[in-house]
């Protein structure tokens, strides 16, 4: 087993461990800050697929921008295990029954697809994740939907002031 | 590494993502697991970028190829941060209206 694997297989698991400490934390901000574990263990990803711009991207805008919006908004509210809203045990019951077969049924399909198997990703190697591939490749074929992005962020802007205003 | 250990990987984050939406109450963390679907997605299109690249490769046409995956996680991840600033500034005004986060007090639509 080389060093990619066991780096593949402890970011998984960190991945999976922070994703279920999300779901089972009964305090806000305990579920925030494994949700940034888990953006860590996705950017490690995308490192070890040489991805590294998207990496970089990762970490700078979800674990450190929409993360700390998120802490920002759970501090101002002032939430904690007391206030902590519960659904019964039966309708937990039944939602974890439905995710369970949900991933029943993806996870057999994919082990069942022919397309798929000897497929290999590309590890460590390949230049089409580094910054200056994807900045010609965005600035030339891409540039359109590049600009209607800085118009969406525009409304999405206006629409947070709009509605967070005090009227 | 197989393509199918990036799948298994992003599915049964997806999943998890589903069950949190499914089991919890409180409207951030319903919000948080939508970002965390988001992310599974993310990675799942990385990975088969680079499945895309390595099969260009060995048929020896390499270029770009694949690179498009990339680009569409850069573009989710932009179409996330807007999301996440309006649906924040949302809950920020249920709590200031209905003093909670609870989703239950959410259903007065309903009649």
């Amino acid at each position: 087993m080389g060093l990619t694997s066991i780096i593949f297989w402890g970011l998984s698991v960190l991945a999976i461990v922070g994703a279920l400490m999300v779901l089972f934390s009964k305090n806000p901000i305990h579920s925030i800050l494994w949700l940034v574990s888990v953006f860590f263990a996705i950017s490690g990803h995308y490192i070890l697929l040489n991805a590294q711009f998207l990496a970089v991207v990762n970490i700078i805008v979800y674990a450190g921008a929409i993360m700390v919006l998120f802490l920002f908004v759970v501090m101002l509210m002032n939430l904690n295990n007391q206030t902590e809203p519960q659904k019964s045990l039966w309708i937990k019951l039944a939602g974890i029954i439905s995710g369970g077969m949900v991933l029943l049924v993806m996870i057999s399909t994919i082990r069942s697809a022919a397309d798929l198997t000897g497929k290999q990703a590309l590890m460590n190697e390949g230049d089409i994740g580094l910054i200056a591939n994807l900045g010609k490749v965005l600035f030339s074929e891409y540039v359109v939907p590049f600009e209607v992005s800085s118009i969406l962020f525009l409304s999405a802007m206006v629409g947070a002031v709009v509605i967070g205003k005090k009227d | 590494m197989p393509i199918q250990y990036y799948i298994a990987l992003a599915a049964v984050l997806f999943c998890i993502g589903i069950t949190g939406v499914l089991i919890r109450r409180n409207a951030i963390i319903i919000f948080m697991c939508i970002e965390l679907m988001l992310n599974a997605t993310n990675l799942l299109l990385v990975a088969f970028s680079k499945m895309h690249h390595a099969t260009a490769l060995s048929l020896g046409k390499a270029g770009n190829a694949g690179i498009d995956g990339q680009l569409y996680v850069f573009f989710v991840m932009v179409v996330a941060a807007a999301e996440v600033s309006v649906g924040l500034a949302i809950i920020v005004m249920m709590y200031r209206n209905v003093h909670s986060v609870d989703i239950n007090f959410l259903n007065r639509l309903k009649n």
